[in-house]
């Protein structure tokens, strides 16, 4: 399609992924017309980035990893430059101007920029035989690039870190998973889920380093710029020819670097999602959004909340007043078939000001706990068992006075019968279909 | 849209409901087939879960503001424009469990053994979804609202009925 130089769009879109898919579903559902443009780095129509895992392993190719058909864009009457990298912003002009010497102009601006990997600072990281694992690339360059009989050191032992070792590890790969603090996942487990899921990689064949750091990659004696080993700062040397540098993301914020749109640890946005310049909106791992547990603006740099971060900046993008009701740190976890979801603050700070309420372990492996902060649920794991998990985060979302029915949250046995009967139907309440 | 709800009061907590639901989603749709013949028994996507007093139908409300088509990962939960069903698309469901997570009914069941979530799709075959339709007593309704609508029940008890030959 012929672009000419300067064009303009109502809705520009900067991201391919959930923040900019969500929102440009919302926008379709407030405006049917008005023209969306969305702009990709990448070159793939959006995929879902969590499955780059599932595309390691040989599970899934990327056209099954598709997140909408095929005719998504064109039926939503949605400008999609795949490929193209947006350069500078002029927010004065309301301009964006591109990496092919283009600029777009608009009247409402999503920045849904995502996050970019963090680089520890090692010596040696530059090494070829260095991968991160983010994006749909960095799974395929490690496809090409490390034969399923090499050993891989895997650089942290978080969502990314375990992630990508237990893809490494189906495919066939040795993996030696190095995670500085004393236990894997500690950002989103408490102590003991950390531990089941040690156990399980363990038994899988990864070697689980924790508690270590790597102090330094060294190069091969023919080829100093190979990787031939990680060192450990306990002083331990692991041969391996790649490394995985998995430690995390950053709000990606180069795009708005010296211009008048606020940033904290990332993209500033209120309870519309909207940022300190008018018309600007930002979502999803480059964003600080509301957290309902801690009552503040936090980085979550998960996939569901990029979602509904989008949504919520796109129905005010479109005109349509709503308020992001925020969300917190959660995941469901599934490492070699061991079901876990967790939200919340699950390691509370003090005892003082929370309980913690666990159920026994049962069937090797099977247990709830909630933390309690005044009566209500601010954080929770369940392992093994998770039908019901959901109920306790909307819980947390509505900041529901559990008294009277704590105990049951625990039991193994929680349903919707659970909660008392005018908290259930006002739980129903917000679910029942209004007319669409 | 129309939703499936239950009178918690007129429920007697039988679970024909569930039964109904797994011979609709069975290959037969042949209740002796269904729990004779095809294993694994299918997953009931309507569960009728007790409280102290009542029964309570568990199963997915179709919500407007769906939050497991959000969080879903894979793109393989959707809810319909036109028909409001939430519906899943089975193939592109890889078992992360993260509609699971956001569900909060408990209504979404993880199929452990698939690898794949069981959920409600509102009996897309059928005019009224096999649970509601197979109810003795009425207590589930396929409704437009939470408003009971008027039922035709047959007074019980009464001198009339009595005559009838009870």
């Amino acid at each position: 399609m012929g672009r000419s130089a300067n064009t303009k769009t109502r809705y520009l879109i900067i991201g391919n992924s959930a923040g900019g898919i969500g929102s440009a579903e919302a926008i379709r559902q407030a405006d049917r017309t008005g023209p969306i443009t969305i702009i990709s780095e990448e070159p793939y129509p959006a995929y879902s980035r969590p499955l780059i895992s599932e595309y390691l392993s040989g599970r899934r190719s990327p056209r099954e990893m598709l997140l909408r058909d095929t005719a998504f864009y064109s039926r939503n009457g949605i400008d999609c430059l795949l490929g193209r990298r947006a350069l500078r912003l002029d927010v004065e002009n309301r301009t964006v101007e591109l990496d092919d010497g283009t600029s777009i102009g608009w009247e409402k601006l999503l920045l849904a920029t995502g996050g970019t990997p963090i680089i520890p600072k090692v010596k040696g990281i530059d090494k070829k035989g260095v991968f991160t694992f983010t994006a749909l690339d960095d799974a395929k360059a490690i496809r090409q690039q490390v034969p399923p009989d090499a050993t891989v050191a895997v650089i942290g032992g978080g969502l990314i870190g375990v992630s990508v070792s237990q893809a490494l590890s189906q495919r066939g790969n040795s993996v030696v998973m190095v995670e500085l603090m004393d236990r894997v996942l500690s950002a989103a487990l408490d102590k003991r889920a950390s531990r089941l899921v040690e156990k399980t990689l363990q038994a899988a064949g990864i070697d689980v380093v924790t508690g270590c750091a790597v102090e330094e990659i060294v190069g091969m004696a023919a080829d100093e710029e190979r990787v031939a080993a990680v060192l450990l700062n306990d002083g331990r040397r692991i041969e391996c020819q790649a490394v995985i540098a998995a430690i995390g993301v950053l709000p990606r914020t180069d795009l708005i670097a010296g211009t008048a749109v606020g940033t904290d640890r990332g993209i500033v946005v209120d309870r519309h999602m909207a940022t300190s310049c008018s018309d600007i909106y930002a979502c999803g791992d480059a964003a600080e959004a509301y957290d309902f547990v801690r009552g503040e603006e936090k980085l979550t740099p998960i996939w569901p909340n990029a979602y509904a971060g989008g949504r919520i900046a796109g129905l005010n993008m479109a005109g349509r007043p709503a308020v992001y009701e925020g969300t917190t740190n959660m995941n469901s976890f599934n490492y070699f078939g061991l079901p876990i979801i967790s939200a919340g603050i699950v390691e509370p700070p003090d005892l003082s000001s929370y309980k913690v309420l666990q159920s026994p372990m049962a069937n090797g492996g099977t247990y709830q706990r909630i933390v309690l902060r005044d009566n209500r649920v601010v954080g929770m794991v369940f392992v093994g068992d998770i039908q019901s998990a959901g109920i306790v985060i909307g819980l947390m979302r509505t900041r529901a006075d559990v008294r009277g029915f704590q105990r049951s949250l625990v039991s193994g046995g929680l349903s919707l019968a659970s909660p008392p009967g005018e908290l259930r139907q006002a739980m129903l309440a917000q679910a029942m279909p209004a007319a669409i | 849209m129309k939703g499936i709800y239950i009178d918690e009061n007129a429920c007697m907590g039988c679970q024909l409901c569930e039964v109904y639901c797994q011979v609709e989603h069975s290959p037969s749709r042949d209740i002796l087939r269904a729990f004779h013949k095809e294993r694994p028994l299918l997953t009931p996507r309507i569960r009728i879960q007790q409280t102290v007093n009542s029964f309570v139908a568990v199963q997915c409300k179709h919500c407007s503001e769906p939050w497991c088509v959000y969080a879903c990962l894979t793109g393989a939960l959707s809810k319909d424009p036109v028909s409001g069903v939430v519906t899943l698309a089975s193939a592109k469901c890889v078992g992360c469990w993260t509609c699971v997570m956001a569900c909060p009914f408990g209504a979404i069941t993880p199929d452990f053994a698939e690898g794949v979530i069981v959920k409600c799709d509102l009996c897309p075959e059928r005019d009224v979804p096999a649970c509601v339709a197979g109810c003795p007593n009425k207590a589930l309704l396929f409704t437009d609202d939470r408003k009971e609508p008027e039922r035709d029940l047959v007074a019980v008890g009464t001198e009339e009925s009595m005559q009838e030959g009870w």
